[in-house]
């Protein structure tokens, strides 16, 4: 028996008869806890995240309590709060279901973390090709305006804030917090230079801000129904609460799921709820969290000792499904993408395709990114092409560790991780395409690659 | 003026295993260069623009002391010595300020290969322009790849093609192949020359300097761009493909275009200059000059440039020239009309020959509109130079009207006129045909036309003194070219002349004789000497002419506002 | 800087400034506004969008250049986006996009010669557990693998004939 969802953030998206427009919200007790919110203290409110453990939804996973208490709020600049709904990482598809779906959940998060904060205004950096999901933001800001809960004196409270949606253009770095920055500031989204332009101080306007990921914000406002410590108690811990995982490539039934945190592992995701692998193939290979993490190959073993001292052993099945799992598998749950591969992956081909999107998103401001992400995907272009050396492997691990830990923000880690733990892992197939080389690969006319099984 | 101590705060960092005293906050680069000699290579970092952090060429280890989080003491090893938690991955030195315990690795293994990497990467996509490129020889790409690079491609993929040789103003070529996309460039035309004209297009590693179509980077200031890149994307079009720069003398000189005293460096190959670039002075002119000022050495060669002694018109040797200069300007009426152009030793010396001769001193001023940067509103070099030294006592104005009565009345019949065309400051030309005129100075006009005697004098490329700018700062210049044949200095020219009419005391004189005299006898220039005033000036004491109201308004490092009268 | 824009447009834009707090970051939302109404960015535009934020159009064309959703010449009447990314690619999105290219014959640029379809081959969309997905102008079309390619272009034909 598939162990079962548990849907807190998406428990009314999919509900049959639920429609996203606030009659209906409110119905189901929405901006309740939006009053219950008013009625407290903003450092109330921050004490009940940092109680329960909430950690950041984008990608990072930073602990959004801590986010909240180092906010400057001695400078005497205006708070400003940034909502990350620029979702562009591969494989990732939760925070398109709230924004369609729900998006006053989103509303009301925003509002309440935005009193916890005591923000100026709110944000919500929404990205360029989600037509329909700024539409359907725009008119529940409109609709919670009406009702008084948001914009001028909230609840009736002297508390205003107004919220404004804000569309990208098209750019996956937009989705780096001082890059979101830079864009909304109007400028080209170059991320900033930490230090000194720590968000928490020097943010949008260079006035403190916190910025989160729309599912993180969500988070919120059941933290403030059900109290921080009773948050916590979901999940374990310091890894609390549901996580939507988004689940794509060569499953039977791809799709979101919202689960309580290491309710299950990747093994009983993959098999029992996503129906394991299409056409009765076998693993090949599993991206945890997102492309930018590292992958992990069917048949690998991951050992190393718990945080109580025991000792653990793992397949790809038995990583638990939560923050902590992927990384002591030594990847990390990202933003909780998780992409199947099968036994008809070509994996230099996956590779070429994921450097192409480095290489296609990197901003261009410094060095190691911006001329390095272009050479792996030339590399791997001509891999694919026919061109391939035995030494390839090796200058591509090569390029890629000049690139990670020495970049302005962490697209190098995002774009040399993938290559590091391909070359690691799947070195075979990259050698075996030199031997091959002279033969394109079986590659259609004007595509390069092949990728379908 | 406060009473506390004007010394920083200094604290102890620790440069590869040495202890040394910095002022507390410096930035890093400048820290390490200044207390260890160290170079850290870089690229986008400019001590006078914003930092960005972008090249990522001047990564350094980085530790500081451990501290026990329960005891708040320092953490020892087991030598007793405190234990120095280092930072996993390198940080830029740029972005990082000097505090106290800072301990900082140059040239570690990890640094060492950040190092490598970084080149590699500005290499991949780098044209091999280096035999046709200006840059070569004071390029640092060329520098730092020979320095710590790794010595051979790994690059067999096609590069990224760019345009190449567009004119992107009327003074400065980009080829956009060779950028690095440092954004040295765009931040000085934004931060600097306050002339927002220059961007980055397109993304990753397509991105491509530009202006907006249709716009020019032509500000007075564009050729600072070409001084700041750190390779050969920017160039200047005047300079292009004239002269390879390791065949180039450079030679200190400071700029004549106005009183700011923008210091130069004059770059010249066997007696021809080739450019001029700014040398750094952070009292006067940062690390700046205007385009207009670096043209200025057009003038050595330039057509009615005065080669040659005349009498009458023609040409006649230098004895027999001031032969007879000495006899016309052997009059009662005589009068001398001096230079604001004229360095401090010739307008002493000149000083000197007018009250020999109880002549009445003339200048001319030479006013235009100040930018706010670096050319002021006062277009000479040296007009409080002849305040100083007594060659007048009043602000010269533009028009020497009193000079013009004079020779309308009757009472001049001979000039001595150094340097100026006075047809350019009120004096009909018609009048000059009435009067002896000798003439010493670089260029004909009207003046030297309508003279009996003229003799050429040496351009400030071509002869050593100094000048005393707006601030009262007085800087050096040296002799960057030689002379044409045959030429004197102005100094020698006034000695001879003064010798020949039998003036006593003038004769055989150099700048440091000069000097010898001028130290004694000159209020602000007691105790100094020729030798002793350093390359980047000396602040004099201005108190003298406090109540003169010059015409120069603020400029990049001078406010008339304030009373900056500190000595040096 | 002479750009003729409907009423509706510069209310648009005049309601939107003052919502920032500083009006350059007006930037984006001006240059989507107008591109919805010309279908791209021209020189004019840029300049107009300088001058009204008071920055100059090197600011603005800095921008425009950046965002891959900002086109700088006009494209077809109907604009395909096709995912190119890891999750769709695997489900076939590369021979989708060949197979749209040829039925609705865009050339390599994408356009086809009467003006009508611009087909695009995009970076991942965030729909990827229902890929390859398809963009059509701002719809959303999921599940459309190489097999189901060639009836989609044919329906997108159909679709573009009657309008």
């Amino acid at each position: 028996m598939a162990v079962a969802e548990k849907r807190m953030i998406l428990k009314h998206a999919d509900e049959p008869g639920y429609s996203p427009d606030i009659t209906c919200y409110m119905k189901h007790g929405g901006y309740q806890m939006l009053k219950k919110a008013l009625g407290m203290k903003p450092e109330e409110i921050v004490n009940e995240v940092a109680d329960s453990g909430v950690r950041g939804r984008g990608g990072a996973g930073f602990p959004m309590g801590m986010k909240m208490r180092f906010l400057d709020r001695k400078s005497g600049k205006p708070i400003y709060l940034v909502c990350n709904a620029d979702e562009s990482e591969p494989g990732t598809f939760k925070d398109r279901q709230i924004i369609h779906k729900d998006p006053h959940q989103l509303i009301e998060g925003l509002m309440i973390t935005a009193y916890a904060i005591q923000a100026a205004q709110a944000f919500i950096y929404i990205r360029g090709e989600m037509y329909e999901g700024a539409r359907m933001l725009e008119t529940a800001i409109e609709e919670a305006r009406a009702k008084g809960f948001a914009g001028a004196n909230i609840g009736g409270s002297n508390y205003s804030c107004e919220i404004v949606v804000h569309r990208g253009a098209g750019a996956y770095i937009c989705g780096e917090e001082t890059g979101l920055l830079e864009s909304l500031e109007g400028k080209r989204p170059y991320p900033r230079i930490k230090p000194p332009f720590f968000p928490a101080v020097l943010g949008l306007y260079q006035c403190p801000t916190l910025v989160n990921n729309v599912e993180t914000i969500c988070n919120v406002k059941h933290i403030v129904e059900m109290g921080g410590k009773e948050y916590a108690k979901i999940g374990r811990p310091n890894n609390t609460g549901t996580r939507i995982w988004s689940v794509s490539g060569h499953v039977n039934k791809p799709g979101y799921y919202e689960f309580e945190c290491g309710a299950l592992t990747y093994g009983e995701l993959i098999y029992e709820v996503c129906g394991g692998i299409r056409g009765g193939r076998k693993l090949k290979a599993v991206i945890p969290g997102g492309s930018s993490s590292k992958i992990l190959r069917a048949g690998e073993r991951f050992k190393g000792k718990n945080k109580d001292g025991s000792e653990f052993d793992w397949g790809i099945e038995d990583i638990p499904l939560d923050f902590d799992g992927p990384m002591a598998a030594g990847s990390m749950s990202g933003s909780g993408a998780v992409i199947v591969m099968d036994e008809s992956t070509d994996m230099v081909e996956a590779m070429a395709n994921i450097n192409a999107f480095y290489a296609h998103e990197s901003c261009g401001q410094c060095t190691p990114c911006r001329e390095g992400s272009l050479w792996l995907r030339k590399i791997t272009g001509r891999m694919c092409a026919g061109g391939a050396r035995i030494e390839d492997a090796d200058l591509l691990k090569s390029v890629a560790d000049q690139m990670a830990g020495r970049t302005i923000c962490a697209f190098g880690e995002a774009a040399s991780w993938p290559v590091q733990s391909f070359i690691a892992k799947f070195k075979d197939e990259f050698v075996a395409k030199a031997q091959q080389a002279g033969n394109a690969s079986g590659a259609a006319k004007g595509s390069g690659f092949r990728l379908i099984g | 003026m406060s009473e506390q101590s004007n010394k920083p705060q200094e604290v102890t960092i620790n440069i590869d295993g040495k202890d040394y005293q910095v002022p507390a906050g410096m930035n890093l680069i400048d820290a390490v260069k200044q207390a260890s000699g160290k170079e850290i290579p870089h690229y986008c970092y400019h001590p006078k623009l914003s930092v960005v952090g972008n090249c990522r060429m001047c990564m350094v280890e980085m530790g500081t002391p451990m501290v026990d989080r329960g005891t708040g003491q320092p953490m020892l090893d087991e030598k007793g010595a405190p234990k120095i938690g280092w930072m996993p991955k390198p940080a830029i030195a740029c972005a990082s300020k000097a505090t106290e315990g800072l301990h900082v690795r140059t040239d570690s293994p990890m640094v060492q290969e950040c190092r490598k990497g970084t080149l590699e990467f500005l290499l991949i996509n780098h044209p091999l322009d280096c035999p046709i490129c200006d840059q070569a020889g004071e390029c640092r790409l060329q520098e730092f790849a020979t320095d710590y690079g790794r010595g051979y491609s790994r690059f067999v993929e096609h590069k990224n093609v760019k345009p190449k040789r567009t004119q992107i103003g009327p003074r400065v070529m980009l080829d956009d192949e060779r950028c690095i996309l440092c954004s040295r460039c765009i931040r000085f035309s934004r931060e600097i020359a306050k002339d927002d004209v220059l961007g980055f297009v397109n993304r990753g590693s397509y991105s491509t300097l530009t202006t907006y179509p249709g716009r020019q980077l032509e500000n007075n200031y564009s050729l600072n761009t070409v001084d700041l890149c750190p390779v050969g994307a920017l160039t200047d079009t005047d300079f292009r493909f004239k002269m390879r720069v390791w065949f180039l003398k450079p030679v200190s000189s400071i700029c004549t275009e106005s009183s700011v005293g923008v210091n130069t460096q004059v770059w010249s190959r066997e007696g021809k200059i080739y450019r001029i670039t700014p040398r750094e002075n952070n009292a006067v002119n940062d690390s700046w000059m205007p385009d207009s000022g670096r043209r200025l050495y057009k003038q050595v060669e330039s057509e009615n440039r005065l080669l040659s002694c005349k009498i009458g018109g023609a040409e006649a040797n230098f004895g027999d020239a001031i032969a007879k200069a000495a006899s016309l300007l052997g009059s009662e009426k005589l009068a001398i009309v001096g230079s604001a152009h004229s360095s401090v030793e010739e307008q002493f010396t000149l000083a000197l020959l007018a009250k020999a001769r109880g002549a009445p001193v003339y200048v001319p001023a030479h006013l235009g509109e100040g930018d706010g940067m670096l050319i002021s509103a006062d277009r000479c070099p040296n007009t409080r130079g002849a305040l100083v030294t007594g060659l007048i006592s009043a602000l010269p104005k533009p028009k020497l009207s009193e000079l013009e009565s004079a020779i309308s009345s009757g009472k001049i019949d001979a000039l001595l006129v150094v340097r100026e065309d006075i047809t350019q400051a009120g004096i009909d030309a018609a009048k000059l045909a009435g009067i002896r005129i000798i003439y010493i100075g670089t260029h004909s006009n009207a003046t030297s036309q309508a003279a009996q005697v003229v003799i050429p004098a040496p351009t400030v490329f071509e002869r050593a003194g100094t000048f005393i700018n707006q601030n009262f700062r007085i800087q050096k210049f040296n002799a960057c070219v030689p002379a044409p044949a045959g030429m004197r200095a102005e100094l020698k020219v006034i000695s001879e002349i003064a010798q020949a009419m039998g003036v006593e005391g003038l004769d055989g004189l150099t700048v440091p004789q000069v000097w010898k005299q001028m130290t004694t006898e000159v209020q602000e220039l007691t105790g100094l000497s020729f030798e002793s005033i350093p390359d980047d000036g000396r602040q004099l004491q201005a108190g003298r002419f406090a109540s003169i109201r010059f015409p120069e308004g603020p400029s990049l490092r001078y406010n008339p506002e304030s009373t900056s009268t500190a000595t040096a | 800087m002479s750009l003729e824009l409907k009423p509706e447009t510069l209310k648009k834009i005049d309601s939107i400034i003052p919502k920032y707090p500083v009006m350059r970051s007006a930037v984006l939302p001006l240059l989507h506004i107008i591109q919805e109404e010309k279908g791209y960015i021209c020189k004019s535009a840029i300049e107009w969008v300088a001058d009204k934020l008071g920055l100059q159009p090197i600011n603005v064309f800095e921008v425009v250049t950046f965002y891959p959703m900002f086109r700088q010449e006009p494209i077809g009447k109907v604009h395909i986006k096709v995912c190119r990314t890891l999750s769709c690619a695997l489900g076939g999105s590369y021979q989708t996009r060949d197979i749209l290219m040829e039925k609705l014959a865009c050339a390599e640029n994408g356009t086809s010669p009467d003006g009508q379809f611009t087909v695009e081959f995009v970076e991942c969309l965030a729909n990827c557990g229902k890929g390859p997905v398809v963009q059509v102008d701002e719809a959303m079309h999921e599940g459309i693998t190489p097999d189901k390619a060639a009836a989609f272009a044919e329906s997108l034909k159909k679709q573009t004939a009657k309008s």
